[in-house]
């Protein structure tokens, strides 16, 4: 299929057009964050400004839009610049580990034997401790920080997309398109990327576009265990770990500070509801089982 | 099919070396000072600060990789994991008194997951492309892209908060002195086992109402992958020739699709388990950090928020060489299942 009629599709599809839309909102708020909430120091945006030093959040009101939650942090302002984050953390992880995963799968693929053999073996070594946990293993031992979190979900993250890119590249290995190339003399390197990546890229794009969530929703869990991002820095999951200590409200009102949780929780599902939405009607597109 | 489980045998031991290979490489990237307390079992060994140097010396923690790679394995082996400060007891003791809170769950969080997303799947494929369908994958969709942990704060604050249904935590107080009295026999670790096991039932009903909401909200996600996984599967079988020969028989529809389309559908369901349940284990982490459970995902999380390096590394290193082993079990007893794995 090409391109453009996979774009038609997903286009027409009312599902994958409403997460369309949705990252559309997303990549607006992530553009005008500078104007929409202008920084109080324009060389650290990313530190949400607090609004006093009380513990205590506070209701929504006038100034604080969405109100401000553990520590007087603004939940407005960490709102519209953690978008900026996800994006961040969404196309650096998923584009450096999607594109070590294609390398390494490709190579295992078409040069077979005990190269094939080795890398997959890595990759088995590297599925077999659950992702949440190696992460959080690495990140403590490199430190907080974003730069560390995205250096801990790339280095435990290729291994699904070299999986798939093998398979792919062996079922087209053998294609008469490919042996054409090979007969007619074309170097290794012209073959894998002419004829092999171009014709097998369409599941790893899907996969990708479902990992574009999963990634941020990973980070933003590494900021709520405490081992992610550092305190005040605009990103989601932290500020849900500032909400923790008061989702039971106070007495007679359970429901008391809501919009600690209830705001950055919507932020960071909708995110990634719009990822999975695309990527789920991209698979029924293209899944031939289906058709 | 014996030479199939002899090359997962003959895979197995090199799986653990790279992964106990991985993990040590991970600690090799801290310095001799801090590596230090990998080595230290009990608080009273360090005195004074010469006695540090003495001691990196000591443990040769300034030695070439391999050799400290073959001392520390050689630890590893005899169940040494160092000592944890968080838990302020030896690593392997810590994990040994919080794992059957962790069994516990995940095999309760097994049952939803496994019905829940194989009997939706079914319905989904069954009414393809009408009302229910498209409602069941909405869901579906959703409960994929909710973080866990948003989920169970919002469980937290409804059903506790407001309602004061589901509490966090293992048991109540009062639930707790029993299991801890005299006269309760603990055999297995697992509350709701145990009371069954001491004909105490309060407590059984004690540890249900504790575990709804984390076995909720551990299996909301991967609802939506063995879903998604039995649906696209029994959309293909039922579209096979047998199926329309059984059609064609005059069968009745039912008999059809749940004798002979859905048990052909679920074969293929058995091969993501693997995947399953290391996504199950990760997810423990969030669930019993949420609602208070003295886990092994407890542990950790609180391991890796005071940076209490041989916590972090030894449990995960424990759960990697479980999860290998399961993923073995899995693998050997579906190959005994479906002779086509066995012929690949």
């Amino acid at each position: 299929m090409e391109w453009q009629e996979v774009v038609k599709r997903l286009l027409q599809n009312k599902i994958s057009l409403l997460g369309i839309l949705i990252i559309i909102f997303f990549i607006v708020i992530a553009v005008l964050a500078p104007w929409i909430a202008p920084p109080r120091d324009p060389d650290e945006p990313y530190l949400i400004p607090r609004a006093g030093w009380t513990i205590e959040p506070q209701a929504p009101s006038e100034d604080y839009i969405f109100g401000t939650t553990e520590g007087q942090y603004d939940i407005f302002y960490g709102i519209i610049w953690g978008t900026r984050t996800a994006f961040k953390i969404g196309l650096v992880v998923v584009g450096i580990s999607t594109s070590i995963g294609i390398i390494l799968g490709t190579v295992a693929a078409y040069y077979g034997g005990w190269v094939d053999e080795i890398l997959m073996r890595i990759t088995d070594v590297f599925m077999s401790i659950p992702f949440i946990i190696a992460t959080i293993v690495l990140v403590t031992i490199l430190g907080q920080g974003l730069t560390n979190v995205m250096i801990a979900l790339i280095t435990f993250s290729w291994m699904s997309t070299a999986r798939l890119m093998r398979s792919q590249v062996l079922s087209v290995k053998e294609d008469e398109f490919v042996q054409a190339a090979v007969a007619l003399g074309a170097n290794d390197f012209r073959i894998i990327f002419r004829h092999i990546i171009l014709n097998t890229i369409f599941p790893v794009v899907i996969q990708a576009s479902m990992r574009m969530g999963s990634m941020v929703i990973t980070a933003s869990t590494l900021s709520f265990l405490g081992v992610g991002t550092p305190e005040g820095y605009a990103d989601w999951g932290q500020m849900i770990s500032f909400a923790r200590n008061w989702i039971l409200g106070v007495e007679g009102n359970p429901l008391n500070y809501w919009y600690t949780l209830v705001i950055p929780g919507a932020a960071i599902t909708l995110f990634c509801l719009s990822w999975n939405l695309i990527g789920d009607a991209f698979r029924d597109i293209l899944d031939p089982k289906l058709n | 099919m014996i030479a199939y489980i002899a090359r997962r045998l003959l895979i197995l031991p090199i799986i653990l070396f790279g992964v106990s290979l991985l993990i040590f490489s991970m600690i090799m990237m801290l310095g001799p000072y801090q590596r230090l307390s990998t080595y230290i079992n009990d608080p009273a060994q360090l005195k004074g600060a010469e006695d540090v140097d003495q001691l990196v010396a000591k443990y040769g923690l300034d030695d070439p990789f391999y050799e400290q790679y073959g001392r520390w394995i050689g630890g590893v082996v005899q169940g040494d994991l160092g000592w944890s400060e968080s838990a302020g007891a030896p690593v392997t003791t810590a994990i040994a008194n919080r794992f059957p809170a962790t069994l516990e769950l995940a095999l309760l969080s097994l049952i939803p997951v496994i019905f829940g997303g194989i009997i939706l799947g079914v319905i989904s494929a069954v009414h393809h492309n009408k009302m229910i369908d498209h409602i069941i994958r909405v869901f579906a969709v959703i409960g994929w892209s909710f973080p866990s942990f948003v989920f169970g704060l919002m469980v937290l604050m409804i059903f506790y908060g407001v309602l004061g249904w589901l509490p966090p935590g293992r048991l109540s107080n009062w639930a707790t002195e029993i299991v801890r009295s005299a006269d309760f026999i603990s055999y297995t670790g697992m509350y709701i086992l145990d009371g069954i096991l001491n004909f105490d039932f309060s407590i059984v009903l004690d540890a249900v109402r504790h575990l709804i909401a984390p076995v909720i909200t551990i299996s909301i996600l991967w609802w939506a992958f063995i879903l998604r996984i039995t649906r696209s599967n029994m959309l293909e079988t039922l579209k096979k020739d047998y199926i329309r020969t059984a059609r064609a028989k005059g069968l009745a529809d039912n008999i059809v699709v749940y004798k002979h389309a859905v048990r052909n559908a679920l074969i293929p369901v058995v091969t993501v388990a693997g995947q399953m349940i290391l996504g199950l284990a990760g997810g423990l982490v969030i669930v019993e950090s949420i609602f208070n459970i003295r886990g092994l995902g407890q542990f950790m999380a609180n391991a890796a928020q005071q940076l209490d390096y041989p916590g972090v590394l030894g449990g995960a290193l424990y759960f990697g060489f479980l999860l290998i082993l399961i993923n073995l079990f899995v693998d050997v007893s579906y190959a005994i299942i479906d002779p086509r794995i066995r012929l690949e």
